[in-house]
């Protein structure tokens, strides 16, 4: 069996190691020259592939819960929606959660992954409090924050080990619900003065029409909300509808894409509405649809994702936003969000300004277009994030990471460098 | 809650079986060889569901002992499932037989040796489920696969009758049949992806389908299609093949 990214592009075949125990795993090392960790397959390019795949989902057993502080001792291969089945019925909800709840908590410590409240809470660094990592010695070491082995672990991309567990802590909730606001706007303007103006509340994130054109570019449905307080707690994973096959390839075209976002604005009411929606819908809308990728045929598709300092936000997204729409090549949503702070983490990806992503069917002609949207990012100080990436070239990456030769110094030095390795490891060079 | 008691609960399905039914509230009685290797697992199912969970020491093989471990356990579960299997290589099966015996014995006697003392107590009391793991490998003997296949074709047929027997008092049975599941037994094995389940999938699909009564489960839903072609092949044909 081969196991493929949730981008399906490329195809590669690879061999399979089952991680079940830390003994077989430290002999694996020992025996295999190169390879590379592999969770739940959610990121999208080839981060996690490569001729050889340690997968860690089958290592998830939950270890320990300290019920007072919200502490959550568990092992890698445990999914957040794991995390979410077992405590949010007892008032506990993930600190930091991306778009999907289905990868793995070594996944989402590799990848340091954001949320609709990042410029609130950070990254999910924030709240690992330590974590275990088998080294390419075959060894386990434990690291805490602050350790320069926690500072290359978090957005490293699996590339300085094999996470093995971690400790992470909770936070307390006092419903499944959200309240949540809906603010349509006319255009990028618009949608900045709404971001700024709710930047105090915990969760934000913008629907955009990427298809847009002149005065219409940067139109959203911005969504801000936060915990409902009714004591609410009674929750259950939706059963998902299902994607059964890859769609075939003309389903997907500029025309289907219009349509779909102009419906998808329609439904939202002009100017501002209020709905209380639950966890899923709020954090997890595309979760719904099982293998959604599928959407995109078997040629697969990537997401382009890249984040602007705040001051040159604006005028770099509308750059971009205008070069999309001249493409005509679009994705049925685009997202736009704002970030706070930077950590300190070598290879994580937030900084404090705006991010955009936006899904691509893989066609002839998209690598062209994302490489002129490459030099707009790079022109405006931007960068570009590694768990969506399938393309990205080594000087463009650079540009984006001034910590990167720190990354590369440390990988050299403990000999990560010639056994941890994926297909984006060794185009970027990290 | 009730108890439902699990034989063989080591296997990679087993184990989210339990951690499924406990989801659900059942408490859980998990009976394997050297049960205290369980323990991680026992912890683990404790802090995400909050149920109790029994560790027993249980060999399918062991006959004898089948009926004092059951009437042993300290509250009578509502539901049995058996998961234990053993699959060893065609080639090495077909040369030794002790692992031919061992095959039949873990597949096949051993299953009906706890499984007749429970459908007893089941038809007693009017009242509980049974499920049995066997395998799509059951559905037909194939060259590459046939002593497994065997003993697993007599399983499904064991509890066939089980189910025409119990439905008069209410006890339900479910056949379940797997195709390529990712665990340990199948590791070894290049398995296509499209027709490899997951075992957190196949788990699901079962509690759905006990719940609901259900009496024969393909899992994946796809081989249910994929053995009635193979089942309705003509054997003049089917000898020659190589599938």
């Amino acid at each position: 069996m081969s196991l493929l990214s949730w981008g399906m592009f490329p195809n590669i075949k690879n061999k399979i190691f089952n991680l079940r125990d830390e003994k077989s795993l430290s002999l694996y090392i020992e025996t295999t020259d190169e390879f590379i960790p592999y969770g739940n397959g959610r990121s999208y390019g080839d981060s996690a592939l490569s001729e050889n795949i340690v997968y860690a989902k089958p290592y998830n057993n939950f270890l320990s819960f300290d019920e007072q502080n919200g502490i959550l001792n568990a092992e890698a291969g445990v999914l957040l929606s794991e995390i979410l089945e077992a405590f949010v019925s007892r008032g506990w909800f993930l600190r930091v959660t991306p778009g999907t709840k289905l990868i793995t908590l070594g996944g989402a410590i590799a990848s340091d992954v954001h949320g609709k409240n990042h410029h609130v809470e950070g990254c999910f660094s924030e709240c690992v409090e330590e974590f275990t990592i088998m080294g390419v010695d075959g060894k386990i070491k434990s690291c805490k924050k602050g350790d320069e082995l926690f500072l290359a672990t978090c957005g490293g991309m699996g590339l300085t080990g094999v996470i093995l567990s971690a400790k992470i802590s909770l936070k307390k909730i006092n419903s499944k619900n959200i309240n949540q606001t809906t603010i349509k706007t006319k255009n990028l303007k618009e949608t900045f003065e709404v971001f700024e103006a709710h930047k105090e509340k915990p969760y934000s994130v913008a629907w955009i029409d990427c298809l847009a054109k002149g005065e219409e570019i940067g139109k959203s449905l911005l969504m801000v909300g936060d915990f409902a307080d009714d004591g609410n707690l009674e929750y259950k994973s939706k059963k998902k509808l299902t994607i059964p096959f890859n769609f075939p390839s003309f389903a997907l075209n500029t025309l289907s894409v219009k349509a779909f976002n102009y419906l998808y604005y329609a439904k939202a009411k002009d100017g501002i509405s209020y709905q209380k929606v639950d966890i899923d819908t709020f954090f997890y809308p595309l979760d719904a649809i099982g293998d959604w990728n599928k959407i995109y045929g078997s040629g697969g598709f990537t997401q382009y994702q890249f984040i602007l300092p705040k001051e040159q936000s604006y005028e770099g997204l509308r750059e971009i936003l205008t070069k999309i729409s001249a493409s005509g090549k679009g994705s049925f949503l685009a997202v736009l969000k704002l970030y706070g702070k930077e950590n300190e983490n070598y290879l994580s990806f937030p900084l404090e300004g705006y991010s955009l992503a936006l899904d691509f069917k893989i066609e002839s002609g998209l690598f062209e277009l994302l490489d002129t949207l490459d030099e707009v990012v790079l022109k405006y100080a931007g960068r570009i994030y590694l768990t969506k990436d399938v393309r990205v070239s080594k000087e463009t990456f650079e540009k984006g990471y001034p910590q990167i030769e720190k990354f590369r110094a440390y990988r050299k030095e403990h000999k990560m460098d010639k056994k941890l390795n994926s297909l984006q490891s060794k185009r970027v060079q990290i | 809650m009730s108890y439902v008691l699990i034989i063989g609960a080591k296997s990679d399905i087993a184990k989210e079986v339990a951690r499924v039914y406990a989801k659900n509230g059942y408490n859980l009685y998990l009976a394997a060889r050297e049960s205290l290797e369980l323990e991680d697992l026992k912890q683990d199912i404790e802090i995400r569901s909050g149920v109790e969970v029994k560790l027993v020491e249980f060999d399918i093989t062991a006959f004898d002992t089948h009926e004092e471990f059951y009437t042993s356990l300290h509250e009578r579960p509502l539901g049995v499932i058996v998961v234990a299997g053993f699959m060893c290589e065609q080639k090495i099966a077909q040369n030794d037989w002790n692992k031919t015996l061992q095959t039949i014995n873990v597949n096949y006697t051993g299953a009906l040796s706890i499984l007749n003392i429970v459908a007893n107590d089941f038809e007693k009391e009017r009242r509980g489920f049974i499920v049995g793991v066997s395998s799509v490998a059951g559905d037909r003997g194939r060259k590459a696969n046939y002593i497994y296949g065997s003993a697993k074709a007599g399983f499904s047929a064991y509890l066939s009758g089980l189910r025409n027997r119990l439905y008069e008092s209410g006890v339900s049975v479910l056949s379940v049949k797997p195709g390529f599941v990712n665990t340990k037994m199948t590791q070894a094995l290049d398995l296509p992806q499209n027709l490899t389940a997951q075992p957190q999938d196949v788990a699901e699909d079962i509690f759905n389908a006990q719940q609901r009564g259900r009496n024969i489960l393909y899992t994946k839903s796809i081989w249910m299609f994929i053995m009635l072609i193979i089942k309705h092949i003509p054997e003049f044909i089917f000898k020659k093949m190589s599938i």
